[in-house]
């Protein structure tokens, strides 16, 4: 089926199954790597991308879905203001390790700054639920949203 | 401890990882590439009848055993497992053959259509049944003084058994390799720990010399020990592959292929008998140590040298019987898993010295302490402890931190509190570092040097850390310090990234390369200096009698938790981990922490809900929805601090990190757990299920 959406601000048509999913177009046809595949059965995050501001993991979308959304990945997020204070707030709090679980965490704090500018620790706990890090133990990642959040990264 | 060595500095491989623009194997394309589909076996344990393809469209392969040119054998510690199954099948998900081919999908559909026809035969499964048809592997015992003695004259005998379960890695990059010839020189790129493992290994699978191989590490999405040997077989099978098909060749492991065909931790059951004198204290303790290693022993008789080593945790116990057998049994084979072996052996001991605290109506952390080994002490293998061992001042400051008397004081029901003391030996176990005599070359080129190992990054924190011994030792910018891609066509073997022997073994090597560079700074634009690892002529090993130093040091720690049980549900929510470390002077304060949290959390997972069940030799939980890894919901707050005790043959007093976490976490919970519902724990993982039922027995 035809397919029209807005990818990283760019309008996109596409002629692809229904059923193919999101995950797969994004690297396999746009080349876009910062999404990853780290289970494809929705348990990890590491696929995640912003789909109309909200994270959603892309190996559990198909493109059937997508008409009229707007998907944004974690190589363009992190070119914007947002992107730039919640990447240093990560490199702050040392909140990567192996980095295979990173692009999908910082698409969950976009998602979550989105809703909340200003999440107490429990809120964000809540809102990274749905993505693992098996290297971290998670205490950085949750200070790394904080340092963001206080340096308005839910602001602007 | 800010200052210095210690001052973090901002980690060098994280902006990249951050933004999506680092390539792991998976990210990687090559022209004309094929995919490989493993074909594995359903039966536990069978001879192969017969194996009956569908015919294969052009393009498409199958790849098996008569395609190997060397020796269809895994080159391990022991070299046991077929590169392809043979007549016999010994596990389900053993590798039968690959299907090789341009398109996924279509390999899926032409797997489908693959006809086996076996004959089973009975198969081995639990530790239980292996001990009594006795398909023991490597059976290992050693002594100290007189246990004998101390038993017979002992005032109060005490006796207790404990198991640990499987674990799974759950590293969150699967397993990928992938391999192609190019001008009649094999290429190998993947996601691993070891890359000379991986080239020893395809040497003898290939049949090729090693000027025909380069193995090039891709960025590594966390290993634990699960990229240690596996990725060896791995890359063998796509080598063959690409040598068949003349293409490129990629394998990517899915989640549920992951879980069911990697190594796990081994579980164990260990047998525990104390002697007590008159004055209540442990003068005597046998250990039987039982592993099951699955179907093939690679390299579990290592990973049982480990755990023998371990047994008697931080305690000096004059008289000790320590045996261990690693057990075959028809299961996916267990292997390198953080800690090595240790982890089993440190829960033991642990809880049995708690049991026997408690027994004895004795505060657990004051009885520990007045067992705990010194400065001088014998080591369970009749080696020295050489270091000062700071557990007092350890324990003292975990303490202060947690409160832990007036929490113990003020307790309600369902909670718990609960301390473990730990340490870990830093390096490879005996001989194995003057065996493997790591090297390592600094070069420099004008104001810029470059550093070459085989050591990866893997999340660890590898690459920040060797940079900067290296900046700061030469009191350059860490900018200036170039860290080589790691492929074996370009850098040395300075060894496999295990055993927390990076920074204190490899870092030290580099520190001594800088400091001679930095000597001879001026002398040239160019100079190239190497170190090979020599073995401290101080340190006395006898592999045959296991006598002497198992390890040149140890790190230590101590750790406290707080738990609260579900009254009702049984589950339990751990709420704070305090823990308090001697890792020698730490390298990268921010890295040694995230590595700390990082090991505390999968520890954590391991001692509560990672539940891996095997079932006739299939693993009941085989994707990441039923197998169940901590969440930032399952995982506590931390308060780590640090002692600082200067390792002077570590680069700048650095001992050993990466698995010291790991193995104090799990009693600590299990102590916590112990306390909340005041009964003996004997077993982990304690999912709510089990505590249930046997809260039902008592
Ligand atoms: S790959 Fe999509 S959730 Fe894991
Ligand atoms: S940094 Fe490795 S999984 Fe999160």
């Amino acid at each position: 089926m035809k397919i029209e959406f807005t990818l990283n601000g760019e309008k996109k048509h596409l002629d692809v199954h229904a059923a193919t999913r999101l995950l797969d177009v994004l690297r396999g046809h746009f080349g876009l790597i910062g999404v990853k595949e780290g289970c494809g059965e929705g348990e990890c995050g590491a696929c995640m991308v912003l789909i109309n501001g909200r994270a959603m993991n892309s190996c559990m979308i198909p493109m059937g879905n997508l008409e009229g959304k707007n998907v944004i990945t974690p190589e363009a997020f992190c070119q914007s203001e947002r992107g730039r204070i919640i990447e240093d707030a990560f490199m702050e709090a040392g909140a990567v390790q192996c980095g295979f679980c990173t692009p999908g965490f910082i698409m969950a704090t976009a998602s979550l700054l989105n809703a909340n500018p200003d999440p107490d620790e429990a809120q964000i706990r809540e809102a990274l639920s749905g993505n693992l890090c098996r290297c971290t133990g998670y205490t950085a990642i949750v200070r790394a949203v904080r340092i963001a959040a206080g340096k308005g990264a839910g602001a602007c | 401890m800010k200052t210095g060595i210690s001052k973090a500095v901002e980690r060098t491989d994280a902006r990249k990882k951050i933004r999506g623009e680092a390539e792991y194997i998976a990210d990687r394309h090559f022209e004309e590439q094929l995919y490989a589909k493993t074909i594995r076996s359903s039966k536990a344990k069978a001879r192969i009848l017969e194996i009956r393809l569908p015919e294969m469209p052009a393009d498409y392969f199958a790849v098996g055993r008569n395609d190997v040119p060397g020796l269809n054998r895994m080159r391990t510690v022991v070299s046991d497992h077929p590169i392809f199954a043979e007549e016999q099948v010994e596990y389900i998900g053993q590798p039968l053959f690959l299907l090789v081919g341009p398109d996924r999908e279509k390999l899926c559909d032409l797997a489908d259509m693959v006809n086996i026809r076996y004959e089973e035969e009975a198969g081995v499964f639990t530790l239980e049944e292996a001990e009594k048809q006795d398909t023991v592997f490597t059976d290992y015992q050693y002594r100290k003084g007189d246990p004998a003695a101390a038993f017979r004259d002992a005032a109060q005998i005490i006796e207790e058994e404990f198991r640990t379960g499987y674990q799974e890695h759950a590293y969150l990059e699967p397993q990928g390799i992938a391999a192609e010839y190019r001008n009649g020189i094999l290429y190998v790129y993947g996601s691993m720990q070891c890359p000379y493992y991986v080239r020893n290994a395809l040497l003898e699978t290939m049949a090729i010399p090693d000027k025909q191989i380069r193995i090039i590490q891709t960025v590594t999405g966390g290993a634990f020990g699960g990229k240690e040997e596996f990725p060896s077989l791995t890359a063998c099978q796509v080598a063959v592959a690409a040598k068949k098909t003349e293409k490129p060749v990629m394998m990517i492991y899915d989640r549920d292929e992951d879980i069911r065909c990697s190594t796990k931790r081994h579980p164990s059951l260990i047998r525990c008998r104390a002697a007590l004198d008159k004055n209540n204290a442990v003068t005597g303790l046998e250990m039987d140590v039982l592993l099951n290693a699955g179907a093939y022993n690679g390299l579990s008789p290592v990973v049982l040298q480990r755990a023998l080593f371990s047994a008697t945790g931080v305690y000096d116990i004059p008289h000790l019987r320590v045996r261990g057998r690693n057990y075959r049994t028809n299961m996916t084979p267990s292997g390198a898993f953080r800690g090595f072996g240790a982890p089993q052996s440190i829960f033991a001991i642990e809880m049995l010295m708690l049991q026997i605290a408690v027994r004895l109506g004795e505060d657990p952390l004051e009885y520990k302490m007045r067992h705990a080994l010194k400065q001088g002490s014998q080591t369970c293998t009749g080696g020295k402890v050489r270091e000062e061992v700071k557990l007092p001042e350890i324990v003292g400051k975990i303490r202060k931190m947690s409160a832990y008397v007036k929490k113990q004081k003020n307790k309600k029901p369902f909670s718990g509190i609960g301390a473990s003391l730990f340490l870990h030996g830093c390096g490879f176990t005996g001989r194995g570092e003057s065996d493997i005599r790591g090297k390592v070359i600094l070069s420099k080129d004008k104001d810029s040097v470059t550093l070459r190992v085989s050591s990866v990054e893997m999340g660890q924190g590898a690459e920040t850390v060797l940079r900067k011994i290296v900046a700061q030792s030469l009191d350059i910018p860490i900018e200036k310090v170039n860290y080589a891609q790691v492929d074996t066509g370009a850098v040395p073997d300075s060894g496999p990234t295990v055993a927390s022997r990076t920074t204190m073994i490899v870092g030290g090597l580099l520190q001594e390369c800088a400091k001679e560079m930095k000597a001879r700074w001026r002398e040239c634009d160019r100079l190239e200096i190497e170190k090979v690892y020599q073995h401290p002529s101080w340190l006395h090993w006898d592999d045959s009698t296991f006598q002497g130093d198992a390890y040149p040091v140890y790190s230590w720690g101590a750790n406290i938790a707080e738990v609260e049980v579900d009254p009702i549900s049984y589950e339990i929510s751990v709420k704070k981990i305090y823990a308090v470390y001697d890792v020698g002077v730490p390298v990268d304060l921010r890295t040694l922490d995230g590595q700390m949290q990082g090991g505390i959390a999968q520890g954590i997972g391991w001692a509560t809900i990672e539940l891996m069940e095997g079932e006739a030799g299939r693993l009941k939980q085989s994707n990441l929805t039923d197998y169940k890894v901590p969440t930032s919901m399952d995982t506590p707050e931390m308060e780590i601090a640090y002692v600082n005790n200067p390792y002077p043959y570590g680069p700048f007093g650095a001992k050993c990190a990466g698995e010291l976490p790991f193995v104090g976490s799990p009693p600590a919970v299990a102590a916590a757990v112990s306390d909340a519902l005041g009964r003996k724990i004997n077993y982990i993982p304690l999912t709510p299920e089990s505590l249930m039922e046997s809260d039902n027995e008592d």
